[in-house]
């Protein structure tokens, strides 16, 4: 174990890189599971221990095959990256267990050792591209990741996954282009890839080249937004989310776009922020208009979706219209509030896909008009369903009131007071929707269509309440979460200029 | 005549930017999966050049230490885009494969007829 210790940076990618190869190798889907399932309950400890070790005692660097810094590839571990790897660890650890009856029901036999195989080299991207500290490398990850999650989708039980699978392929492809672009444009004007060094000479840029960084900070930022499904350029989302296997969709609105938004983050922060005033530019009065648009646009539609996936899936564009309004605003309650609701999102979005994806096992259909009285059936997974849906909204009590509340302070620091009235306005048409959705489940009298349905297997139920509990359980005791963020947050407004 | 001058000493980035250009046009404008995947080949392959173009230096060799040769070309950007090949590779092959399997599915490869032309999306 001791020896292990130094080499935990590597071994977060390693380990479920391995796993892949075996669970394709291994061709029959209970094993595949298995392996999948000891990869995945393994990572949240390698990355709790990263996160104890860097609140400790600062940074870790890691030389990828001993070559130091900034020649070879640099795995930088602070408390943001140490963090999102928690985060996308911990959530893929608790909903793994739900994956096994659901993907059995949704994928033919031939297919799930596949479908182990596409899950583990995604979740390798996603956490390479958290833990490097290399322009390109990250590219790389983010491909690996991109890559395996068009085939997940794709294998959605709907022909429709196919066409959805293949729009994010054509829009996620043009993003990760973009992002190289910048990062080529970087690597013109400082020679370097590792993103620490890049800042650190761009610091000491002459003059008359800042033009060549505002191209890059501009592809960079096109690129990522992409990826992360900023309004307007979430065209990919809804019917990705909406058509992949249910499971898939959780983990994917868990996991995928919270990793594009530290990117985003890490550049504007770590690299951009270093060298030079990027707030002097539009970008954070363009990040909070775009934001408010999605928080209403994206609502609206929602309220107005009769596939609750897809009206998830709106809501997931809303939600992350409150983590780039954090990022935008870039003082220390905005970005604290951004970083703590990329966790609180990813809780809540995670125990409501569990749950619809509890739904389809048992009832085969998500459509709204078919559920009335499903939560007289299936009364624990919409309990879960409930206390999710009151966090997404921000009820107090719940974790997604403690990210509203620290946005809601940082416009008042800003002094953009108008944005905390518009933050309200928006949890109000949240409230729309998801009351819809609440009144059906709980308050019609039972369809005959769905007499059957029950609770499903322990199996699924456990990681959705554990999920529904966490939104509990971070809004009342945030010394994980806002304390943690906070930290993060102070080292990168310390950064700037 | 300077614009003139500027456009033949950078030429070879008019070329990139017109091919990247051009790509991105194919894959928003043509209905076309396999061509949209054409113009996504296209619009990648501009990055390559962006990075290459930079890296080579006229009579540069490869950095090999002989005291015969002094002037390199940097070979770090021509690693960095041999991965960026495979990357674009394997994205290449999973939507030509995403495509044969929507032809199946929907008996047609333009987008087109899929989300209008009287198939039930």
């Amino acid at each position: 174990m001791n020896a292990a210790l130094p080499h935990l940076p590597a071994l977060q990618v390693v380990i479920p890189l391995l796993g892949a190869v075996l669970a394709a190798f291994l061709r029959r889907g209970a094993f595949a599971f298995a392996v999948a399932l000891v990869v995945t309950w393994i990572l949240p400890f390698v990355s709790a221990i990263l996160l104890w070790q860097v609140l400790a005692s600062g940074p870790i660097s890691y030389a990828i095959g001993g070559w130091a810094p900034p020649w070879g590839i640099e795995y930088r571990v602070d408390v943001l990256n140490a963090f999102v790897l928690l985060l996308i660890s911990g959530v893929g650890a608790v909903i793994m267990p739900f994956a096994r009856r659901s993907i059995d029901f949704e994928l033919p036999e031939s297919k799930e050792a596949w479908f182990y195989c596409m899950y583990l080299l995604c979740l390798a991207g996603l956490l390479g591209v958290t833990v490097t500290g290399d322009a390109f490398n990250a590219f790389v990850f983010l491909e690996v990741s991109s890559l395996a999650t068009y085939a997940l989708i794709a294998l959605g039980p709907d022909r429709r996954a196919l066409v959805g699978a293949f729009q994010y392929l054509l829009l996620g492809t043009i993003g990760a282009t973009l992002y190289v672009i910048g990062v080529g444009f970087l690597y013109l004007l400082t020679g370097s890839l590792n993103l620490v060094d890049i800042a650190a000479r761009l610091a000491d840029l002459p003059d008359g080249q800042w033009k060549t960084v505002m191209v890059s900070l501009a592809f960079v930022t096109v690129g990522v937004s992409l990826k992360l499904a900023l309004f307007p350029l979430h065209a990919w989302l809804p019917n990705a989310y909406a058509y992949a296997p249910s499971w898939v969709t959780a983990f994917l609105a868990a996991t995928a776009t919270k990793v594009a938004i530290y990117l985003l983050v890490r550049f504007y922060f770590s690299v951009y922020g270093v060298a030079f005033d990027w707030r002097a530019l539009p970008v954070g009065e363009a990040f909070i208009v775009l934001s408010v648009a999605a928080m209403f646009i994206a609502s609206a539609i929602a309220v107005f979706e009769p596939d609750l996936k897809r009206m998830l899936a709106y809501s997931s564009l809303a939600q992350i219209g409150y983590i780039t309004l954090g990022i935008g605003l870039a003082n220390q309650a905005g970005l604290t509030g951004g970083l703590v609701h990329i966790v609180n999102h990813a809780l809540m979005k995670g125990a409501l896909f569990l749950a619809l994806g509890a739904i389809f096992f048992r009832v085969g259909t998500v459509q709204l008009a078919d559920l009335a009285g499903i939560g007289r059936k299936m009364p624990l997974t919409m309990v879960a369903f409930s206390i999710a849906a009151f966090g997404l909204v921000g009820t107090p009590g719940t974790s997604g009131f403690i990210s509203k509340w620290y946005l809601a302070v940082a416009a008042l620091d800003a002094g953009r007071w108008p944005l905390v009235f518009l933050i309200l306005a928006s949890s109000l048409i949240t409230l729309i929707y998801i009351g819809r959705v609440l009144e059906v489940a709980w308050f019609r009298p039972p369809t005959p269509a769905i007499a059957h349905a029950a609770d499903p297997p322990l199996s699924m139920l456990l990681p959705l309440l554990v999920l529904a509990a966490a939104t509990i359980y971070f809004g009342f005791d945030t010394r994980l979460t806002a304390y943690v963020a906070g930290t993060a947050a102070q080292t990168l407004i310390w950064g700037l200029r | 005549m300077a614009a003139l001058s500027t456009f033949v000493e950078h030429y070879n980035y008019v070329i990139t930017v017109f091919l990247m250009v051009t790509g991105l046009y194919i894959v928003v404008a043509r209905s076309n999966m396999v061509k949209k995947l054409v113009g996504l080949g296209i619009f990648q392959t501009s990055v390559y050049l962006l990075f290459l173009e930079p890296a080579k230096i006229v009579g540069g060799t490869a950095p090999i230490l002989e005291p015969d040769f002094t002037m390199y070309s940097n070979p770090l950007p021509h690693v960095l885009i041999l991965t960026a090949i495979v990357v674009g590779v394997a994205t290449l092959a999973l939507g030509l494969a995403l495509v044969v399997r929507i032809n199946e599915a929907y008996g047609t490869t333009e987008e087109d007829e899929i989300f209008g032309g009287g198939h039930d999306l």
